[in-house]
């Protein structure tokens, strides 16, 4: 039987997707206790910048492996040089406010990024389907994959794998983990926590850049994605863990073969998947797989 | 008329202030003075992922008011547009609207392409009694299921797409036997599947569902389905998606082999030619939700002006929801006419306009007549296609068109489409 087959490689390709979006997410919530509704902006904001570099690149007619460069560099670059600008700008201010002004502002930033993109981009769609196309296809149970799906599965599990061994075993990692666990000692052992926070917020603006110039080629780009994708990131988080690089991936893996047993098996309650799982978890693990109590401090 | 009386008690009071002459009676409803202006709130999609539809269509209505105050207007009175942004849910539309009617004190409202907001506003605009003409949105609930004195579509609902889907798909694959469907869960997708199912069932009653698959609106990534799909080879499948969605599954699904293997119908699918370019797989069956085509009688005069105009402000060719909006604002024109010329030369009241209103007919791109009838509900003809890249554009057009005529593709007056499709023969 390969249906069994077929339901775990589009259970996980579609994981592969969402843990793109939502490793960002949970980073800068683990480091920083912010919960970026822009989040969903910077994909977009990456799935414009990949797809703009990329379109440019096609008029110069470069050698097609020039493509991809274009692609992850659009996505790297739209993360790099928006993060630090958001980080100091907006959120610095914000760090000893109550919970509720900091979703404020990053939601009255996900409101101005929306302008700001429709500014430069404008409401007309965005199309380049190279990337994903000029990879050829294999097949596999029977049934044809793009490569670059495959790709996608890859690109996802290396970047988790190194952005986990850069927080656990790099220097910058571990003070990032000191500034997790306690600002203010951190601050009394000489650790920059300014730096440390600029620099979680710009790895998380990273990978959601990054995730949305990965995903570009399969999806129209236009107004509207980055709800779409802050959404479906907040509920993979969730069901992870707040702040839990692991979760996010453990959540991401339950999400995309749920919805693709659904898809196979039962497609009337496709819609319902995700929110499902989300129900289920939070009854039984308020905190969600991964996540820890929060101690109270005084 | 708001705004007309409004300007009458202000003449009024300058009477009295001048002390000349005896102002006593009320303003008889009947002898409306002229306004100053035709304030008409226009709302579209101008944020959001249907503002890929909500701009074109508030670009025509741009374009073509432009073009009426340059040619002087409604029987002597400019237009002026009030755009609103249709993004933001229902309630937030009904608020707008009230906010329009009452504090902007338009004349009338055209828009709505979300049928969820056609549905919310409609009553309100009962309750407020101000004409209201809803210029995109398919759901054929308004008037089946409910009757409206103020409310009027200027458009076909969503029967014609999927009966002209059924009849057209029928005609290219005679031996089908089974087809599948991968629509939005929510009305539209719901609603366009269920017409079209039924109506391939009653026309060739040994037809099989292979696969009713229902992805949530906007999801993007349609491995899953696709895989699906690939595995069950549905002889036809059908599909009721709009813009990014239906982007996304093009973009996935033709180098996994979709299109080759399947008859595939979109049913909206005209729209996203300029976007998808050359990528477009040939032999793609294509609807316009009406005979909107901007290649269809190209040398008609209303519709040369039209794409040619709106290319030159616009930089593309028009798409179904500029042409829905042209057979809005053009209505509005008409039954203004009509109505003045009905009150022999003088500006008609709101009810002198409702009742010019029905049984209008008028010229609309690509250069037919429009007709709304009796129940306030449009009738079209359906274009549709198949996909084909001839060199000629930078994007695939229409191949084998075949033009249904409006008694083909929508139920008659009167009859629900659900009994119409039923009391078909065979």
């Amino acid at each position: 039987m390969t249906l069994p087959i077929v339901i775990l490689l589009d259970g996980v390709l579609y994981a592969a997707v969402l843990f793109l979006v939502a490793a960002g997410l949970t980073i800068v919530y683990g480091v920083m206790r912010i919960l970026n509704v822009a989040h969903g902006s910077l994909y977009a904001l990456g799935a414009y910048a990949g797809t703009g570099l990329v379109l440019a690149y096609l008029a110069r007619e470069g050698p097609p492996a020039g493509l991809y460069l274009a692609l992850l560099g659009g996505g790297v670059l739209a993360g790099a040089i928006s993060g630090p600008i958001i980080e100091r700008l907006l959120l610095r201010p914000i760090y000893a406010r109550e919970e509720v002004v900091q979703l404020l502002v990053t939601f009255s930033l996900f409101l101005i990024l929306e302008d700001v993109m429709k500014l430069l981009w404008g409401v007309d769609p965005y199309y380049v389907a190279k990337p994903y196309a000029l990879l050829g296809t294999v097949t596999i149970a029977g049934v044809r994959y793009a490569w670059y799906q495959l790709l996608l599965i890859a690109v996802a599990v290396v970047t988790g794998v190194l952005v986990a061994l850069a927080i656990r075993r790099t220097r910058t990692g571990r003070m990032i983990i000191a500034v997790t666990a306690d600002r203010e000692i951190s601050v009394t052992l000489g650790i920059n926590v300014g730096r440390v926070f600029t620099l979680a917020f710009t790895v998380g603006a990273i990978l959601a850049t990054l995730g949305g110039a990965l995903v570009a080629p399969l999806i129209s780009v236009a107004p509207g994605i980055s709800v779409e994708a802050i959404v479906l990131a907040f509920a993979v988080v969730v069901i992870g863990g707040l702040g839990s690089l692991e979760g996010a991936a453990l959540g991401a893996l339950i999400v995309g073969l749920t919805r693709a047993a659904a898809v196979h098996l039962l497609p009337e309650v496709e819609l319902a998947t995700v929110y499902l799982i989300m129900v289920a978890v939070l009854l039984f693990r308020p905190r969600g797989l991964f996540g820890e109590p929060e101690v109270r401090r005084i | 008329m708001r705004r007309a009386r409004g300007f009458l008690s202000g003449l009024a009071v300058a009477a009295v202030l001048a002390g000349g002459m005896d102002v006593v009676a009320p303003v008889p409803a009947a002898a409306q003075a002229k306004p100053a202006e035709l304030k008409i709130g226009i709302v579209s999609f101008l944020s959001g992922a249907a503002a890929v539809f909500g701009v074109p269509g508030r670009n025509a209505a741009e374009w073509l008011i432009d073009k009426y105050n340059r040619e002087g207007g409604i029987g002597g009175v400019k237009i002026r547009p009030v755009y609103i942004d249709e993004a933001g849910g229902a309630e937030k539309q009904v608020a707008e609207f009230r906010r329009l009617v009452l504090d902007e004190k338009v004349d009338l409202v055209i828009g709505y392409i979300s049928s969820a907001d056609c549905l919310a506003v409609a009553p309100v605009a009962e309750e407020l009694r101000v004409l209201t003409v809803l210029f995109d949105c398919g759901t054929k609930r308004i008037f089946e299921d409910s009757k409206y004195k103020y409310v009027f579509r200027t458009k076909a609902h969503e029967a014609l797409d999927n009966v002209a889907a059924a009849r057209y798909v029928l005609a290219m694959k005679p031996d089908v036997k089974t087809i599948a469907g991968i629509n939005q869960d929510y009305a539209w997708g719901r609603d366009s599947w269920d017409t079209f199912k039924r109506a391939m069932q009653k026309l060739k009653p040994d037809i099989q569902v292979a696969a009713e698959l229902w992805p949530k609106l906007l999801a993007g990534e349609y491995s899953a389905e696709i895989s699906r799909l690939l595995i069950l080879k549905p002889d036809v499948i059908h599909s009721s998606f709009w813009d990014g969605d239906l982007i996304g599954l093009v973009k996935q699904g033709a180098p996994r082999g979709l299109f080759g293997q399947s008859l595939v119908v979109f049913t909206p699918g005209e729209h996203m030619l300029q976007d998808v370019g050359k990528d477009m797989p040939e032999g793609v069956v294509l609807g316009a939700r009406g005979d909107h085509w901007f290649l269809q009688t190209p040398n008609d005069p209303i519709h040369k002006e039209f794409v040619d105009g709106y290319r030159a402000k616009y930089g593309r060719y028009p798409v179904y929801p500029s042409y829905h909006m042209y057979q809005a604002v053009a209505g509005v024109k008409a039954v203004y006419e009509k109505a003045i010329k009905d009150a022999g030369g003088k500006w008609p009241t709101p009810d002198q306009v409702i009742k010019a209103f029905e049984g209008i007919e008028y010229r609309v791109p690509p250069g037919r007549t429009m007709v709304i009838r009796a129940d306030h509900n449009g009738i079209e003809p359906a274009i549709i296609g198949v996909t084909k890249q001839t060199g000629q554009y930078p994007f695939a057009v229409l191949d084998k068109v075949r033009v249904f005529p409006p008694d083909e593709v929508n139920p008659p007056l009167g009859m629900k489409t659900n009994d119409w499709i039923d009391s078909w023969k065979k």
